[in-house]
């Protein structure tokens, strides 16, 4: 094949992207050319409802979700990786057998460690 | 240009025209409706987007639920003191050029619960009104009236001079100010014709 099919299919391209932005440019230099800008606190307000925006989207979050984070990777992520590796466990070389462990090493370190901080109990 | 000429070559097939008149052409045929409903009139001016009465016909029935993408306000219903500042809010949102339609007896003037104490008395008391609606609730057909007056209305402005367009006239007010709650009643500045006549009614 040739270069000069690609050459078409790079022309179309082009023209295809020149034909969506041309409208675009115009419109723009239009405006820009005729008319003024008109531009204040309520026409630039976040809300768009014509209600006023309120409390402030500056809040803070607690941080201790970070915790419901950890538990929900212990128990749910790790079926999800569980289960492939319990219907595949026979045919696995030793190596890919031990990083399985480690992975589950390290989520049983994360499970202790909820656990020792208090985590599980009902409050 | 001559309009017997105009006629005559339109007869032959060719079509003449100007900038201002093909600029006039798209800004009428375009217009976006706000879809925001107030009252009552809000049905009729729901059933004159639908297929019935079907708006569609003069290019204007896609109402947009957002004001930054619409660019006539229907004033559709009572405007009860609470909604007032939101919906000058909306029409502030909205970008130029934009159009405003007081739809029924309420949005004109208060209409029937004009003597309520918390109706606004006319929708232009705070923005400027495009075309006033007569009715309770007007009929689909007397929206359609209305709409095809605000087309003509806009087919009619010149880009330059005195009366051009609103987007072209750098001062012509973007921002109109929104009333605000008061102890018992709406405070703010109004719009200085529409409150004489206010003043004089009540």
């Amino acid at each position: 094949m040739n270069a000069n099919a690609f050459m078409f299919l790079a022309l179309y391209a082009a023209a295809a992207v020149l034909f969506a932005l041309a409208p675009l440019a115009i419109a723009w230099l239009w405006a820009r050319a005729f008319s003024p800008r008109k531009s204040g606190a309520v026409k630039n307000a976040i809300y768009e409802c014509g209600l006023d925006a309120q409390p402030t989207g500056w809040v803070q979050f607690k941080s201790e979700y970070y915790l419901y984070g950890i538990i929900f990777l212990i128990f749910d992520v790790e079926t999800i990786f569980l289960l492939p590796f319990a219907v595949a466990c026979k045919g696995l070389p030793f190596a890919a057998c031990l990083a399985m462990l480690i992975f589950l090493l390290l989520l049983v370190e994360g499970l202790a460690w909820a656990w020792a901080k208090g985590i599980l109990a009902w409050k | 240009m001559n309009q017997e000429l105009r006629d005559q070559l339109s007869r032959q097939g060719v079509l003449l025209t100007s900038v201002e008149e093909l600029y006039n052409w798209g800004r009428k045929n375009s217009l976006w409706p706000l879809q925001f409903g107030l009252a009552c009139c809000a049905i009729e001016m729901i059933a004159a987007s639908m297929a019935r009465f079907d708006m569609a016909r003069f290019g204007a029935e896609v109402f947009r639920p957002s004001p930054r993408q619409a660019d006539l306000l229907i004033v559709s219903g009572t405007v009860t003191k609470k909604m007032a500042p939101q919906v000058v809010r909306l029409y502030n949102q909205m970008p130029e050029p934009k159009y405003v339609i007081a739809m029924g007896a309420c949005a004109i003037c208060g209409g029937p619960f004009r003597d309520g104490y918390n109706v606004l008395r006319g929708i232009d008391l705070y923005l400027p009104v495009d075309v006033y609606i007569p009715g309770c609730p007007p009929r689909p057909e007397a929206l359609l009236d209305g709409l095809i007056a605000l087309q003509k209305k806009i087919a009619a402005q010149h880009l330059t001079g005195p009366e051009r367009p609103r987007h072209l006239n750098a001062d012509a007010p973007g921002e109109y100010p929104v009333p605000q709650f008061g102890d018992h009643d709406l405070v703010g500045p109004r719009l200085p014709a529409a409150q004489e006549t206010s003043d004089a009614h009540s």
